[in-house]
């Protein structure tokens, strides 16, 4: 293939590095250089503004409800609604999260955090929207920042300490999830310690607890203050210690290198570069901006082989159809409902180990549901799917279903501004060059220009092929 | 094999057999009707009750105190139970699963589960949709993985593994190849029959990223796929009755499936509602009368046929619940629970195993002594005779149901 223009080169870098671009972003970034366009995405926004649907001192966590409950402060039918509540407000934080993204605001940012919440994944069963809004803005806090700093404020968040049982481990009692899953999922990656490594980690993470009102607590009491001997050395070591023992392991380096080079640029890792950039990673103090820059400013980065390569996740899919043309919904249940038939439901991640993404994304089902997704959000066409129940009780709010049709709102008027100068001819070409990661080949443009209809005005025009293009195969790729 | 190899030598398997050429000429010819990989004309329906089905009061332990004390209000009473033997019986609303066992057509497996159980409904029903330990992580599933080892080397027919659903589970996810998600024939197909989808479905790009060729081909496999089973289901298959609920339907289709011939070897089917937490047994009542009347119709039918011993049904939760009730009339999640084995031509009218031992519980919970994975086992090595080892990644002793 040939070189890309720079036109393709801005279009691929927002589409990886953010959730797409709009028109205007395209044409404000063409008038710099491709340099500066990065150093500008990675150092956007250096004050973040905290997603927030809860304040702290008003959440009531199930327990807490339960307890009010008992001495008669809640009758039956109260302590229900609070629990509804509370899965509403869980609800709530997945919706204020997508706008946020879709806003175009920060996207790097933004982006970043979607990766981490794939890593650092943690479900919240729908009952404490407090936990889970502090691990959001951790994620989003640090997202660019040092991942020393993730690292230790992720593993103290009480949603991951309560997700992965750690009040639950305690001195002569210890359970080991937590340990594992920050050694196998977080850091080294499976085999790279041994089973021993796991269970005197654990005892060292003793006493890492949290507060109903959200707070890292460590309890002394409960912690094992004990020798023990972890990657061979031996010392009475507390959860900080191994924490720091694995950043210094330059394995935590290369693992999560592997994952991001996986996310952001093929899914298929080049051993040599990934080599390359965990040292620089790992030298740099495990600087991720730094990172994330000597990636988006590599000339390999922009090869053919690289571009199209992502399969767009579902909720990439969703942000970066709202972003692009500027959607808001009506409700917000079919949001819900998109991401729960894709399968990506922020914040219900399936496990631990996070989304699987690339080619899991796709079947049968899903890859129809996604090509007919423009026609849901901009045409109003009749929904006729419907997910699967999970059988959670708990999860019924989210199961509800979207709606036959999805009610939403199209900036097309700055969208169309954008080709007011575009041939009718030509028309077909520069939307694609805007949407897709590839040129349109000679017989899908002849199948792409069929669907228009003589005498079709502009406006109209620009709104048929829109839905087209995004409805092609391409379209899920960046 | 361990996991790590395990998963190691999946993955290698991907890379190989995207590079299987012509896979698309292959499909065409296949769909031509040259020849149809061999399957040995078993067929297997799985039906996974979600959310946590209440084993202790779906097979009643009716003669063990321990259950009537630590269910006061919601124990199936003994003069209601319909027993199967001097231990155990169904609830009272499964009477048509009493007349299929009556019949000799039902197996009860007793205290099915796995190590380390997991009482999240999603992480369990991923252990039991995967088929992994509980602290390994797959992402494919043992019916996918079976589709990848049924088509390996030949045609890529995601056919040949239905769920009966809009949406597919990780259950049928392979490697190389996904199963087909269809509510029914006519349904699929005209989700396929856009002007836009079935012309795109034509079109084999080569010369980009392997991401586009992937989904070109899921697009052609899917469009026909869903054109070969609507064109087979058009003729006349079942005419019985069914009830019509979600579940009756559902097996309906199935059976028009089976009876037209579609060349499928594996059906999976859900239900949901099984979170009993409160006021169980209402709900339960309902849900447990749903699935015994759609189920006996099944089979009713089946025999009418004369297929009722080469179709096997097998129905699993994801967990069972806790032995004592809750204070809302309801159980909470537990561990252990029971699995039936129906048609297939099994030796008829059997208990397989031990009933629970409600003394000898593991946290509250019951104690399993099989492995959900022996019963896997079994139903691919025996049953569907394919090779267990490769698409559960290791040996499980199989349970002696033949």
């Amino acid at each position: 293939m040939n070189k890309q223009t720079k036109q393709q080169q801005l279009r691929y870098l927002f589409a990886r590095a953010g959730f797409g671009a709009t028109p205007a972003e395209l044409t404000e970034a063409s008038r710099s250089t491709l340099r500066k366009v990065v150093r500008q995405l990675v150092n956007n926004g250096t004050s973040v503004v905290g997603l927030r649907v809860v304040e702290p001192e008003e959440n009531r966590t199930k327990r807490q409800l339960k307890g009010m409950f008992r001495p008669g402060q809640l009758d039956k039918e109260m302590l229900r609604e609070q629990i509804r509540n509370n899965a509403q407000k869980v609800r709530d934080l997945n919706l204020q999260w997508l706008d946020q993204m879709a806003s175009g605001q920060d996207a790097l940012r933004e982006k970043m955090a979607l990766f981490w919440h794939g890593h650092f994944a943690c479900r919240t069963m729908g009952r404490n929207p407090l936990f889970m809004q502090q691990y959001a803005n951790t994620l989003r806090q640090h997202a660019l920042g040092n991942f020393r700093d993730l690292l230790m404020a992720v593993s103290k968040e009480p949603a991951m300490l309560q997700f992965l049982n750690n009040q639950q481990n305690r001195k002569n009692a210890p359970n080991e999830n937590f340990a594992r899953e920050v050694m196998e999922l977080f850091t080294l990656g499976r085999g790279k310690y041994s089973e021993y490594d796991i269970k005197e980690a654990a005892r060292a993470f003793t006493g890492w607890q949290f507060t109903p009102e959200g707070q890292f607590v460590f309890r002394a009491q409960v912690h094992d203050e004990g020798e023990k001997k972890i990657f061979g050395k031996t010392g009475a070591f507390n959860g900080e210690d191994v924490i720091a023992m694995l950043l210094e392991n330059p394995q935590t380096a290369r693992f999560v290198t592997a994952k991001i080079y996986r996310s952001f640029v093929n899914e298929t890792e080049d051993e040599k570069r990934v080599d390359q950039l965990a040292d620089q990673f790992y030298k740099s103090g495990y600087d991720i901006a730094g990172l994330m820059e000597t990636i988006f400013t590599a000339d390999w980065f922009y090869e053919a082989k690289n571009i199209g390569a992502h399969i767009k996740s579902p909720v990439e899919l969703l942000v970066g159809l709202r972003h692009t043309l500027g959607v808001q919904f009506d409700q917000p249940q079919p949001q819900i409902f998109v991401q729960r038939t894709l399968g990506q439901l922020l914040f219900y991640p399936p496990n631990v180990a996070g989304w699987p993404g690339g080619k899991n994304w796709i079947d049968s089902s899903s890859l129809l549901f996604r090509m007919q997704l423009p026609n849901y959000v901009l045409k109003a066409a009749e929904v006729t799917v419907q997910p699967k129940e999970d059988g959670d009780v708990n999860t019924q709010l989210l199961a509800r279903k979207g709606g036959a049709t999805f009610h939403t709102k199209v900036n097309w008027d700055d969208f169309e501004k954008a080709f007011v100068k575009t041939t009718d001819a030509g028309l077909p070409d520069a939307l694609a060059a805007l949407l897709l990661p590839f040129p349109l080949r000679p017989d899908q443009r002849v199948l792409v220009e069929k669907q228009t209809k003589p005498g079709q005005s502009r406006s109209e025009q620009v709104r048929t092929l829109t839905a087209v293009l995004m409805s092609l195969p391409e379209y899920q790729l960046t | 094999m361990n996991r790590r190899n395990f998963l190691k030598q999946s993955a290698f398997t991907t890379a190989g057999t995207m590079l299987i050429p012509h896979f698309l000429k292959a499909y065409e010819a296949q769909m031509m009707g040259q020849g149809l990989a061999a399957s040995n004309g078993k067929i297997l329906v799985v039906v996974q009750l979600s959310g946590g089905n209440d084993g202790l009061n779906t097979v009643v332990p009716y003669r063990n105190d321990i259950y009537y004390r630590e269910r006061p209000t919601i124990a199936i009473r003994p003069e209601k139970v319909l027993t199967l033997n001097d231990e155990i019986g169904l609830h009272p609303a499964m009477t048509p699963l009493k007349a299929l066992y009556d019949e000799g057509l039902v197996t009860v497996v007793n205290n099915v589960g796995y190590p380390n159980p997991d009482r999240s409904h999603f992480r369990s029903m991923d252990i039991w949709q995967t088929a992994s330990d509980s602290d390994a992580y797959l992402r494919t599933g043992w019916v996918g993985r079976y589709l990848d080892a049924a088509c390996a080397g030949k045609a890529q027919q995601p056919f040949r593994t239905i769920e009966v659903d809009d949406t597919l589970s990780l259950a049928m996810k392979g490697n190389n190849l996904n199963g087909l998600a269809m509510l029914d024939p006519k349904k699929l197909y005209n989700q396929t029959r856009g002007n836009l989808v079935t012309n795109l479905s034509k079109e084999h790009p080569t010369n980009e990223p392997e991401t586009v060729s992937y989904l070109y081909k899921t697009l052609a496999a899917t469009v026909s796929s869903a054109e070969y089973v609507f064109n087979k289901a058009k003729v006349p298959g079942t005419n019985a009755t069914y009830p019509n609920a979600e579940l009756g339907n559902r097996l309906k289709t199935v059976s028009q499936l089976i009876q037209v011939g579609v060349d499928t070897s594996v059906y999976y089917v859900s239900i949901s509602g099984f979170d009993t937490h409160i006021n169980q047994p209402g709900q339960q009542e309902r849900l447990l009368g749903q699935y015994a009347e759609a189920v006996g119709a099944f089979m009713t039918d089946l025999k009418a046929a004369g297929r009722q011993n080469d179709v096997m049904l097998m129905t699993f939760s994801e967990f069972g619940r806790r032995v004592k009730q809750n204070a809302s009339n309801g159980t909470d999640h537990g561990t252990a629970n029971n699995v039936f084995l129906i048609g297939g031509g099994l030796p008829a009218k059997r208990v397989l195993n031990e009933a629970p031992n409600l003394s000898k519980l593991t946290d509250g919970d019951l104690t399993y002594s099989v492995d959900f994975r022996q019963i896997y086992a079994t139903l691919l090595h025996d049953y569907l005779g394919v090779d267990d080892v490769a698409i559960l990644g290791r040996k499980f002793n199989g349970v002696k149901i033949v």
